[in-house]
C-alpha cells in the first residue's frame, strides 16, 4: 500500500488524503514538550479513524501510541478527542467528519501515558469501589439455588444502564470532572445505578459510602455532556439524577434497602434437554 | 511518568459540541458566581451603616443611587438572578428524577434523557424571557 494506491488492483478506493494531526508526547521523556505531528493519510470511504491511526502505525511512523483492540466500539480501548470530542476511534469514520484535517488528542480529563495513550486508573477505582456486583445480605449469590423472577419492566430498569464497556469518553466529556478532579464522575455513579436498580440487589447502603459524599453525585450539575458522548447509550446523567432522586426518597421516607426479586427454585435437578438441540462438539483440551 | 491533561475551568466553555443543556449548565455556574460576588460586595457596602448615618449617606445615596454604571450592574444582577432561579428551578425537579422519563432499551440512534428533558429546558427559556421583557421596562422606564 502506500499513497498511488489509486490503481486498478487496488481493492479500496482512495477518496481523498487527509491530514492527521497528532498529539505527540512520551512519559519516558516527560520535559518534551507535547508536539502535534501531522501524517498524510490516503482515506477510503468507510474507513474509520482508527484504521487511519493503524495506517499510519504501518508505513508513516512505528512510534506512535494508541490503544485498541476489538475495533468494533465493544471493548471500549480506543477512545480519544477527534477533532476536540471524545469520541470512539473504531465508530467513527473519517469521511463522516467532513474536515480535511482530523485532530486527534488524548481522551481529557486522564493523565497522559504516551501520545493517545491515556491512563483510565482514576475511573477504574472509582467503579470498583462502587461495588459493581450483585450484592445479597444473608446467602451468597453462589449457594442461593435457584433463579431470580423478573418482569421485563423490571428488566428494561437497569438494563440501559449494563451496557458500559468502560470506554471512559463520559468521564473525559463532564465539565465537573474537568474542574473537580475528585468528582467520581457519570461512569461510576452510572453504574451504581446500574445495580441499584436491579431487583436482586441489596446493596444499596454498601454503594452508599461511595456515592453520597461531597465527591459524589450530588456534584453532578446536570450538564448531560456525558450523556451525549457515550457510544452506548448507557445515559449516564439520567442514571445519576434517577439515583439523586432514590437516595432522597430513601432518606425522606427511611425506606428499607431491600431485593424485591421473587425467587424461583430449580424444580428439576436435571431439566431434559430438547430434542432438536445438537449436544456440543467434544472437549479439545483436558 | 504521566502528564495531567485535565481540561480545568475551560472544559466549562467547551461547549460548541454539545446541547442546550450544556450551555445552561455553564450560564448557571457564570450566574451563581456573579451572584455571590455581588453578595460580597452587597454586604461590604450596606456594612459601611456601622460607621453611621453620615458614612451610609455619602456611600450609598449620594455615590451609588443614581448611578448610571450602577443601574446597569443592578439590570445585570436581576438577570443573573432570574436565569439562575428559573434554571434552578429546572434542575431541582430534573435532578430528582423528573421530567426525564423512564429507562429505554438502547437501540441505535440512542435516546437520551436529555432529548426527553428538552421541551421543560425551552419553556425555561421562554419564562426567562417574558421575565426579562418585563425587567428591561422597569429598569429602563419603557412602562
Ligand atoms: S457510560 Fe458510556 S461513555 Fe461512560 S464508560 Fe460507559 S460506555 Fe463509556
Ligand atoms: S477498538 Fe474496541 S472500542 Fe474501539
Amino acid at each position: 500500500m502506500g499513497n498511488n494506491n489509486n490503481d486498478n488492483n487496488s481493492a479500496v478506493k482512495i477518496v481523498k488524503n487527509i491530514a492527521f494531526r497528532i498529539y505527540r508526547w512520551d512519559g519516558a521523556n516527560p520535559d518534551d514538550a507535547p508536539q502535534m505531528k501531522v501524517y498524510e493519510v490516503p482515506v477510503y470511504k468507510g474507513m474509520t479513524v482508527l484504521e487511519g491511526l493503524i495506517y499510519i502505525k504501518h508505513y508513516l511512523d512505528q512510534s506512535i501510541s494508541y490503544r485498541a483492540s476489538c475495533r468494533m466500539g465493544v471493548c471500549g480501548s480506543c477512545g480519544m478527542m477527534i477533532n476536540g470530542k471524545p469520541l470512539l476511534a473504531c465508530q467513527q469514520q473519517i469521511l463522516k467528519l467532513e474536515t480535511d484535517t482530523v485532530e486527534l488528542r488524548p481522551l481529557a480529563n486522564y493523565p497522559v501515558v504516551k501520545d493517545l495513550v491515556p491512563d483510565l486508573t482514576r475511573m477504574i477505582v472509582t467503579h470498583q469501589a462502587i461495588k459493581p456486583f450483585i450484592i445479597r445480605r444473608e446467602t451468597p449469590p453462589e449457594e442461593i439455588g435457584g433463579e431470580f423472577h423478573q418482569s421485563v419492566e423490571e428488566l428494561v430498569n437497569y438494563l440501559q444502564f449494563s451496557y458500559c464497556i468502560k470506554c471512559g469518553m463520559c468521564m473525559s466529556a463532564c465539565p465537573t470532572v474537568g474542574s473537580l478532579p475528585e468528582f467520581h464522575g457519570p461512569q461510576p455513579l452510572g453504574q451504581a445505578l446500574r445495580y441499584i436498580n436491579d431487583t436482586r440487589d441489596e446493596g444499596f447502603e454498601d454503594r452508599l459510602a461511595v456515592m453520597d459524599t461531597a465527591e459524589g453525585i450530588f456534584r453532578c450539575h446536570f450538564a448531560g455532556a456525558c450523556s451525549e458522548a457515550c457510544p452506548k447509550g448507557i445515559d449516564p446523567a439520567f442514571a445519576i439524577q434517577l439515583l439523586k432522586g432514590e437516595i432522597v426518597r430513601r432518606g425522606i421516607f427511611r425506606k428499607k434497602a431491600g431485593a424485591s426479586a421473587a425467587l424461583m427454585p430449580l424444580t428439576q435437578e436435571n431439566p431434559p434437554r430438547r430434542e432438536n438441540i445438537p449436544t456440543p462438539p467434544p472437549r479439545t483440551v483436558e | 511518568m504521566a502528564k495531567k491533561n485535565d481540561l480545568g475551568i475551560r472544559g466549562w466553555f467547551y461547549a460548541g459540541r454539545y446541547g442546550p443543556q450544556r450551555y445552561a449548565y455553564t450560564i448557571q455556574r457564570i450566574t451563581g458566581l456573579s451572584i455571590i460576588v455581588y453578595l460580597l460586595i452587597h454586604v461590604f457596602v450596606t456594612g459601611s451603616k456601622i460607621f453611621g448615618g453620615e458614612t451610609w449617606n455619602r456611600v450609598v445615596i449620594d455615590g451609588l443611587v443614581g448611578n448610571p454604571v450602577l443601574h446597569i450592574g443592578e439590570f445585570l444582577l436581576f438577570m443573573a438572578v432570574l436565569i439562575h432561579g428559573v434554571n434552578g428551578f429546572r434542575l431541582m425537579l430534573v435532578e430528582l428524577g423528573f421530567f426525564l422519563g423512564k429507562p429505554i432499551r438502547n437501540i441505535y440512534p440512542y435516546e437520551t434523557c436529555l432529548d426527553r428533558n428538552r421541551g421543560f429546558l425551552y419553556i425555561c427559556g421562554v419564562v426567562i424571557a417574558a421575565l426579562a421583557a418585563v425587567g428591561v421596562g422597569d429598569f429602563f422606564k419603557f412602562i
